[in-house]
């Protein structure tokens, strides 16, 4: 650990003053209570989504035909709206954005790496690290672009309308897909999600640029590190219920 | 270090250009763009007394058209232009008035101006450390606080006007720019101002919390903490956790109103015409508004009830009454702030059952409240209390946390809610608990720690006037607008003469006006005595109310950093007023037990010291 000022106190008099109780510099106390913070502004967002999903009704084969076809009077069916996959043509249901996932978790070791490494000030290592963690985020947002052209392009054949016209695809206004809510929520809620990951990768990459000017070896920590790392897991906890709501139930 | 190594440079390329106005780059550093807490704090103070005189002015001008409906408005004119018509306030302007108001008091005045004043002058001060954790970030928040004030401020002088939806910004009205002229560009401006602010909140909160929890100094435990300490640190963590969910809300209201999503909005026809919006829910939106507003209330109050701890213990010289039942009941109403919000929407038509359970949680409020009310009654009880101005406005906040509190359970009531609910009772409910209540709060913490501020005494004699036309106006104002509430007017309207139930009432109204006029205008002796006390006020001691807390062991003007040397350790609680058998009646907390033996009681013992 970075902060081994406050060694062999015990726990009492941690708290009494002098010493940072919680065993984290003031930095890392703010980032953690930032997240707290930014967990609310996402919760707000996804009771909204429980909110408008529970106020429309939900797909039933008993009642709407037992097969799944897009209509205005029930919630879609997530299986049934995301099964492309970018160049190959099969009902692939899912697997793209188990892909996005995947790689977004898969940043978040790499970003473990990263904090490790710089405990053991390996600048080498913080230094590959960090870029795979870059990468990762990189290919992420690329991934949900693409989720989001196809969402948007929509199927071939589209979904009639009642007065004679078709729709095709999605955008705040229309959606092939179902009620409109559900595709003003998909989009507002991957896009704020999207955007923090932008600002992740925007952080990452000025903080990969000072490991590389030797910043944090004259400073004689990595926590600067620690801090983004923090960051990136909150982004990557929050894709989770995300993807949760949107895609599995 | 980057940072610093660019600015240093682009100082020397600048200092080379215009060698002479180095002087004022760095007043600008000392004043303007300042990362010390005292004078962010008094920038604070500056800015909220500001808009606590826009707020108020505003309030007077929509009260002239609530008492004297039948008056010539025209020699408002040359401020108002356009917005008097044929003598007359334009009905639009009213409902802006109204809006603007609210917005200004509870957000800019008794957020920002109060727990922005208050916790960075005292949280360093008061618990022993240099300055706050970040005074770059403490610096940022003030400014994205100057942001949003101006955004707020752009927005009153548009032709269109400022957003007139209610303070609370309920859509459609909100939502639609065609559903009144302020739902155009003023209510835009309403949502960035807000999402400033709400970021301003933020970086101001996480500051505050991290500086109280690690920057403590030596042996300043939690439970030596002053209430003042508690107060903020608890109203942080409710900032914290309330105020995003209002940006969640604010960013989808955002949406709605400029990209054409249908979160909130469903189903409207305008003139006949259906508009495309399908599904949303203006219901949702009053969910998550009242997620924050209802904490809001509390954000507004507690940094008020902490200051009123600690003045009133000062004052009566005596340690506060139940300092563990204070910090507790704080907590416990910080706690159930999170889970009365519906409350606020009794009749939006929501389930009886849930209504009851709101019901339920929102009277549970009244306990840890009372034990406040009590504490600071058993804490006067035969005090030798003095009676200074901070102190007398101190007992008047007591006063109207009691007697706005107690219709808080008469509003809390579902059934009665339904004839209660957006009439002027809830207007004279909260205007005393919370608005009053807070005001008097933040004016006793100015009277209190402006010789700390400034150096300078304010003086009595104004205090008292301040005080007593305030204290008993307040009264003159909001007591009777319970009657007018209970016969059922619905606050916001503009016309009192409309209806024959209300007509009555018109006296009524011309006398509430005439108090309000009478209570606003008086504060203008504070502003003169504020103004004029930092000049040419009487020279402060170094603890002028012989306090015990550690800001008054700071030199008179304390510099950057705060003490000269070491900081002081604590010892001991900051309520060790009168104790039996000590020399003096105060004995700050710097002062170790092995000095006082005479007054120690048994199990008071230093700490051994520690080998450093």
């Amino acid at each position: 650990m970075a902060h081994s000022a406050t060694i062999d106190n015990n726990s009492e008099d941690i708290w009494n003053g002098g010493a940072e109780p919680l065993k984290a510099s003031w930095g890392k106390l703010m980032m953690w209570f930032f997240l707290l913070s930014d967990a609310l502004s996402f919760s707000g967002l996804l009771v909204t989504y429980g909110f408008s999903r529970f106020s429309h009704k939900a797909y039933d084969p008993n009642i709407h035909g037992l097969v799944f076809k897009f209509s205005d009077t029930y919630w879609p069916i997530p299986e049934a709206v995301f099964t492309h996959i970018p160049f190959i043509h099969i009902n692939a249901p899912l697997v793209f954005v188990g892909i996005m996932t995947f790689i977004l978790i898969l940043s978040s070791v790499t970003m473990v790496l990263a904090v490790e490494a710089g405990h053991r000030m390996d600048k080498e290592e913080v230094k590959k690290w960090m870029l795979w963690t870059i990468l990762g985020g990189f290919a992420f947002l690329g991934c949900q672009a693409w989720e989001w052209s196809i969402f948007i392009q929509g199927s071939e054949e589209g979904r009639l309308l009642l007065d004679g016209s078709k729709v095709f695809g999605a955008n705040l206004h229309v959606n092939e897909y179902g009620p409109q809510l559900f595709a003003d929520l998909f989009f507002f809620i991957t896009g704020f999600h999207g955007t923090h990951v932008l600002s992740g990768v925007i952080i990452n990459i000025i903080v990969f640029y000072n490991v590389c000017l030797g910043t944090y070896d004259r400073v004689g920590n990595y926590e600067m590190v620690e801090k983004v790392g923090l960051y990136w897991h909150f982004v990557d906890l929050v894709w989770v219920f995300v993807f949760t709501f949107f895609y599995l139930v | 270090m980057d940072l610093a190594h660019i600015s240093t440079d682009s100082h020397i390329n600048h200092s080379h250009d215009h060698d002479h106005d180095h002087e004022e780059l760095s007043w600008i550093q000392k004043y303007i763009f300042s990362e010390d807490h005292k004078v962010i704090a008094k920038q604070y103070l500056f800015m909220g007394i500001m808009w606590a005189i826009f707020g108020g002015a505003m309030s007077l001008i929509f009260r002239l058209q609530l008492g004297f409906p039948n008056a010539s408005m025209d020699w408002l004119q040359p401020l108002l232009g356009d917005w008097i018509k044929e003598g007359k306030l334009d009905p639009e302007f009213y409902l802006a008035l109204v809006t603007m108001h609210g917005t200004i008091m509870v957000f800019f005045v008794l957020t920002a101006g109060l727990s922005g004043t208050f916790s960075n002058f005292l949280i360093p001060l008061q618990i022993g450390a240099r300055d706050m954790a970040s005074g770059f970030l403490n610096m940022l928040s003030f400014w994205f606080f100057g942001l949003s004030s101006i955004i707020m401020m752009v927005s009153i002088f548009l032709e269109t006007g400022p957003a007139s939806g209610g303070w609370v910004i309920y859509p459609p009205l909100s939502a639609l720019p065609q559903a009144v002229t302020g739902s155009g560009l003023g209510m835009t401006l309403w949502l960035t101002s807000m999402a400033f602010f709400i970021v301003s909140s933020l970086l101001g909160g996480i500051n505050y919390i991290t500086t109280i929890i690690n920057l403590r100094t030596k042996g300043m435990s939690f439970f030596r903490m002053p209430l003042t300490i508690w107060a903020f640190f608890i109203t942080a963590v409710i900032g914290l956790l309330s105020f995003p969910v209002l940006f969640a809300a604010a960013l989808l209201l955002i949406f709605d109103r400029s990209f054409g999503t249908s979160f909130f909005l469903s189903d409207i026809y305008i003139a006949g015409e259906a508009l495309q919006h399908t599904g949303g829910s203006p219901v949702l939106f009053q969910h998550l508004f009242w997620f924050l507003g209802h904490p809001e209330v509390y954000i507004v109050l507690l940094p008020a009830l902490g200051i009123t701890s600690e003045i009133i213990a000062t004052n009566s010289r005596k340690p506060i009454f139940g300092y563990k039942a204070m910090i507790l009941s704080m907590l416990a109403i910080a706690f159930l702030s999170f889970i009365v919000w519906a409350h606020h929407m009794f009749v939006t038509g929501m389930n009886p059952f849930l209504g009851t359970i709101f019901m339920f949680l929102t009277l549970i409020i009244a306990v840890p409240s009372a034990v406040k009310a009590f504490n600071y009654i058993t804490t006067l009880w035969r005090g030798n209390i003095i009676f200074t101005p901070a102190m007398l406005f101190s007992i008047g906040l007591v006063s109207f946390f009691i007697s706005g509190g107690l219709t808080g359970i008469i509003l809390g009531n579902a059934a009665a809610d339904i004839q209660l609910h957006d009439t002027y009772f809830v207007v004279a409910h909260f205007h005393l608990v919370m608005g009053s209540a807070s005001f008097f709060g933040m004016l006793a913490g100015v009277y209190h720690w402006f010789p700390k501020m400034f150096g300078r005494m304010l003086d009595d004699t104004l205090g008292y006037i301040h005080f007593w036309i305030s204290f008993v106006g307040i009264y003159m104002v909001f007591f009777p607008l319970h009657y007018i509430g209970i016969a059922g007017f619905p606050r916001r309207y503009y016309s009192f003469t409309g209806f024959d139930f209300t007509r009555s009432f018109t006296d009524l109204n011309t006398f509430v006006s005439i108090a309000a006029i009478i209570t606003f205008t008086a504060q203008f002796i504070f502003v003169f005595n504020f103004i004029y006390s930092i000049f040419k006020g009487r020279k402060a001691n170094s603890n002028p109310w012989k306090s015990n807390t550690l800001e008054w062991t700071t030199p008179i003007h304390p510099g950057h950093g705060n003490w000269v040397g070491e900081i002081p350790t604590v010892y001991r609680w900051s309520y060790d007023y009168s104790k039996p058998g000590a020399s003096e009646d105060f004995i700050p907390q710097n002062v170790p037990y092995a000095h006082t033996p005479e007054s120690n009681l048994p199990n008071e013992v230093d700490p051994v010291a520690h080998k450093h």
